[in-house]
C-alpha cells in the first residue's frame, strides 16, 4: 500500500484522482459514421493498459480522438488527464500536457531534419508550459544518448523526418520522441505492426523505460504479441465502439486462443 | 532568334496583351496602356550594397535605368559580379540593358537584386549573357519590390559547348512582375540548371517563364520551381523545353510544385516540352496543392502549434531550391532573405 492509496479527507485522495485518464461515455463520428459509442474506461497514473479489438473497432479512432486529430472530435462524452479537460484543448496543447501519441504510420516530413523536429517541438512544448527552453548542445546530448539506447545511427537523425526510413526505423523514431519529449500519458497505436522480432524487442525495451509512476500508458493492439514484450496491467476488449470486457493480462492470451467473435453478439 | 516577345517601355504597341500566347497569365497591356513617363535619375543609396553585400565581388549598378559604372562586363578567371537593379522612382518607368560574358573556363558568379525603393514604378531590366566553352555561370537573382510596382526582367543566355549555367531566381512578386529566362544551348554538352521560387502575399503577382532550348547534342537541363501563395496572390510559371532535330542525347527534366494556402490564391502553370529529336530523355512533374494535412496534425501532436507547424512544413517545401544553389555563402544569404520574408 503505497502512500497515495490513504484514506480519504487528507488530501491525498483528490491527488490519485487527478492522476487518472478518465474517459467517460466518449462518441466520436467520422464523418456520418459512428465510431466510438459511449466508451468509458480509467488508466491510472502508473497502469499500462492495453485496448485489443478487431479491425474496425474503433483503435486508431481512440487514439486519435483523445490527441485532437481534426474530423475526430467527441459528439458526447468527457477526456480528463490529471483532472484536465482534453478535449476542450488544441492537440499542441494537449501535448504540451503530455499527451502522445505513437502512430500506427508515422508520417514522412520532406524538408525538415528530423533533429530539428524533434527539437522545434521539445521547445514548443517547454514554452507552452513557461520553462526554459533546451540549448542547442544540451538537445545534442540527449539525443546521443537516446539514441544509443535505441541502437539508431545518428546520422540517421540529420535526415528529412521518417523520409525514406524503413517501416522499423519509423517505430524507432517515434519511441525516440517519446523519450525525448518526456510525455505522461502515452498512446501507442498498433506500435508492433511492421516490426521483425529484433526492433519489436528494441522498441518494447524503449516503451518499458518509460514506465513509471507518473505516467498512464495506453497500448492500443490487435494482437497479443506486443503485450508479451510490454506487459499491461488490464486489458480491454473494444468491440463496435464500446469496451465490452476488461480483465487481467490472461484476457489478451484468452483472446488469442478464441479471437474476438464471442464479443461480437454483446456489441451488436 | 527570340521565341519571346522584346519589350521596349518607350513604345506601347509593344506591349503583349493577353492576346499573345507567351504572355497570357501577364496581360501587361491591361496593367499598362501607354509607356510610362521616364523616370528622373536618382544618386545610388549611400548605405548598404545590397542583400549579397557581404559575398563582396565588383559592383555593377543601375538606379531608375542608369548605369552607375560599366554596363558591359567580360569575365574571366574567378570572378563575383553583384547585379544591383535600383528602382528609385514614382510612377515613372526605366529600362536598363547589362551585358556579361564569361570568356571560356571563366567562373562567374552574378549576385542580381532587383531593389525596388520607389513605388508603382515600372522597370524593364534586360540581360544579355553569354557563357564560353567549359565557363560556368552561376546567376542568382533575389526580387524584392513593392506591390505595387510593374516590373519585366528579360534574360537571354546562352550556353557555348561544355558551358555550365545555374540559375536561381528568388521572388516575392509584385503588382505585375515577370522573371523571363530564354536559354539556347548552342553546343555539345551544355548543363543548365534553371530554378526559381515565389512567395506570393496580398494581390502580389509573380511570372517565372523560361525557355529552354536544345539545339545541340548531349545538353542537360534541370529545372525545378516552387512557390508558395496566399491570400489574394497569383502566381504563373510557364516552362518550355525545347529539344530540336539533331540535338539528341537530350536529357531535361522540369518540375514545378505549388502550395495555394488561401482561398483567393491563384496558380497558374503550364510546362511544356517539344521533342523533334529521338534519342532524348525527358520528363517534367507538375503539381498544386495545399500542405498535407496528415503532416500538420502529426507535428501538432508532437507540440507545435498549427501556425509554427505551417510555417515550418512551408519553409521546408521551398527550401529544396536554395538547397540547390552550390555556392555556400549565396545559399545562405538566400535562405535567409527567403525566411525573412516567409
Amino acid at each position: 500500500m503505497g502512500p497515495r492509496d490513504k484514506p480519504e479527507g487528507d488530501g491525498f485522495q483528490v491527488s490519485r484522482f487527478n492522476r487518472v485518464l478518465k474517459i467517460n461515455n466518449l462518441h466520436v463520428s467520422v464523418g456520418d459514421k459512428p465510431i466510438l459509442k459511449g466508451l468509458s474506461l480509467d488508466v491510472p497514473a502508473g497502469e499500462v493498459h492495453a485496448v485489443m479489438g478487431p479491425n474496425g473497432a474503433g483503435k486508431s479512432t481512440l487514439g486519435y480522438a483523445l490527441s485532437g486529430r481534426p474530423g475526430y472530435e467527441a459528439a458526447e462524452g468527457a477526456v480528463a488527464w490529471k483532472g484536465e479537460d482534453l478535449l476542450a484543448l488544441e492537440p499542441a496543447e494537449r501535448a504540451a500536457k503530455g499527451v502522445f501519441l505513437s502512430f500506427q504510420y508515422p508520417i514522412e516530413i520532406p524538408g525538415v531534419p528530423a533533429l530539428t523536429f524533434v527539437r522545434t517541438a521539445l521547445n514548443a512544448q517547454r514554452r507552452a508550459r513557461g520553462e526554459e527552453e533546451v540549448s542547442a548542445p544540451n538537445f545534442l546530448k540527449l539525443v546521443k544518448a537516446a539514441s544509443e539506447k535505441l541502437r539508431m545511427d545518428f546520422d540517421m537523425l540529420k535526415r528529412p523526418l521518417n523520409v525514406g526510413f524503413s517501416g522499423g526505423e519509423k517505430k524507432r523514431m517515434e519511441i525516440l520522441q517519446m523519450a525525448l519529449l518526456e510525455p505522461s500519458l502515452l498512446i501507442l497505436d498498433e506500435t508492433d505492426s511492421g516490426l521483425d522480432i529484433d526492433a519489436l524487442r528494441i522498441v518494447a525495451d524503449g516503451v518499458n523505460a518509460m514506465r513509471s509512476p507518473e505516467r498512464a500508458m495506453l497500448v492500443i493492439t490487435h494482437y497479443q504479441r506486443l503485450l508479451d514484450y510490454i506487459k499491461p496491467d488490464r486489458v480491454h476488449v473494444l468491440v463496435a465502439g464500446r469496451i465490452v470486457a476488461s480483465g487481467g493480462p490472461e484476457l489478451a492470451h484468452q483472446l488469442e486462443a478464441d479471437g474476438y467473435d464471442q464479443y461480437l453478439p454483446a456489441a451488436a | 532568334m527570340s521565341a519571346l516577345p522584346v519589350i521596349d517601355l518607350k513604345d506601347a504597341s509593344s506591349f503583349p496583351s493577353r492576346r499573345v500566347e507567351a504572355w497570357k497569365y501577364s496581360d501587361l497591356r491591361k496593367y499598362l496602356r501607354e509607356a510610362p513617363a521616364p523616370s528622373p535619375s536618382a544618386a545610388i543609396p549611400m548605405t548598404g550594397g545590397g542583400p549579397f553585400e557581404g559575398l563582396g565581388g565588383e559592383p555593377m549598378a543601375f538606379v531608375n535605368g542608369r548605369a552607375v559604372g560599366v554596363n558591359t562586363l567580360m569575365a574571366c578567371g574567378t570572378q563575383t559580379v553583384r547585379l544591383r537593379l535600383i528602382s528609385k522612382a514614382e510612377a515613372t518607368g526605366h529600362a536598363t540593358t547589362a551585358r556579361i560574358s564569361a570568356r571560356a573556363g571563366a567562373k562567374l558568379l552574378i549576385l542580381e537584386t532587383h531593389e525596388g525603393e520607389g513605388s508603382a514604378y515600372v522597370a524593364h531590366n534586360r540581360l544579355e549573357l553569354d557563357v564560353a566553352h567549359d565557363a560556368e555561370v552561376t546567376r542568382i537573382v533575389l526580387a524584392d519590390e513593392p506591390e505595387d510596382a510593374i516590373s519585366i526582367s528579360q534574360a537571354r543566355v546562352r550556353v557555348a559547348p561544355g558551358g555550365r549555367y545555374r540559375q536561381t531566381v528568388v521572388t516575392t512578386g509584385a503588382k505585375l512582375q515577370r522573371l523571363e529566362t530564354e536559354v539556347t544551348h548552342l553546343g555539345q554538352g551544355a548543363d543548365v540548371r534553371m530554378d526559381g521560387l515565389y512567395a506570393l502575399t496580398g494581390a502580389r503577382q509573380a511570372d517565372l517563364t523560361s525557355v529552354v532550348d536544345h539545339t545541340a547534342a548531349d545538353g542537360t537541363t534541370s529545372q525545378l520551381t516552387k512557390g508558395v501563395v496566399r491570400d489574394a496572390g497569383r502566381g504563373v510559371f510557364q516552362g518550355k523545353i525545347i529539344v530540336e532535330r539533331g540535338a539528341d542525347g537530350t536529357d531535361a527534366r522540369m518540375g514545378h510544385h505549388a502550395l495555394i494556402l488561401s482561398e483567393r490564391g491563384e496558380v497558374d502553370a503550364k510546362p511544356e516540352l517539344i521533342i523533334y529529336a529521338d534519342d532524348v530523355q525527358c520528363a517534367h512533374g507538375n503539381t498544386v496543392g495545399n500542405l498535407d494535412q496528415n503532416a500538420l496534425f502529426y507535428m501538432q501532436q508532437r507540440g507545435l502549434p498549427l501556425d509554427e507547424a505551417r510555417a515550418l512544413l512551408t519553409e521546408a517545401f521551398l527550401i529544396e531550391v536554395v538547397d540547390r544553389i552550390e555556392h555556400e555563402g549565396a545559399r545562405e544569404v538566400v535562405r535567409e532573405w527567403l525566411t525573412a520574408r516567409l
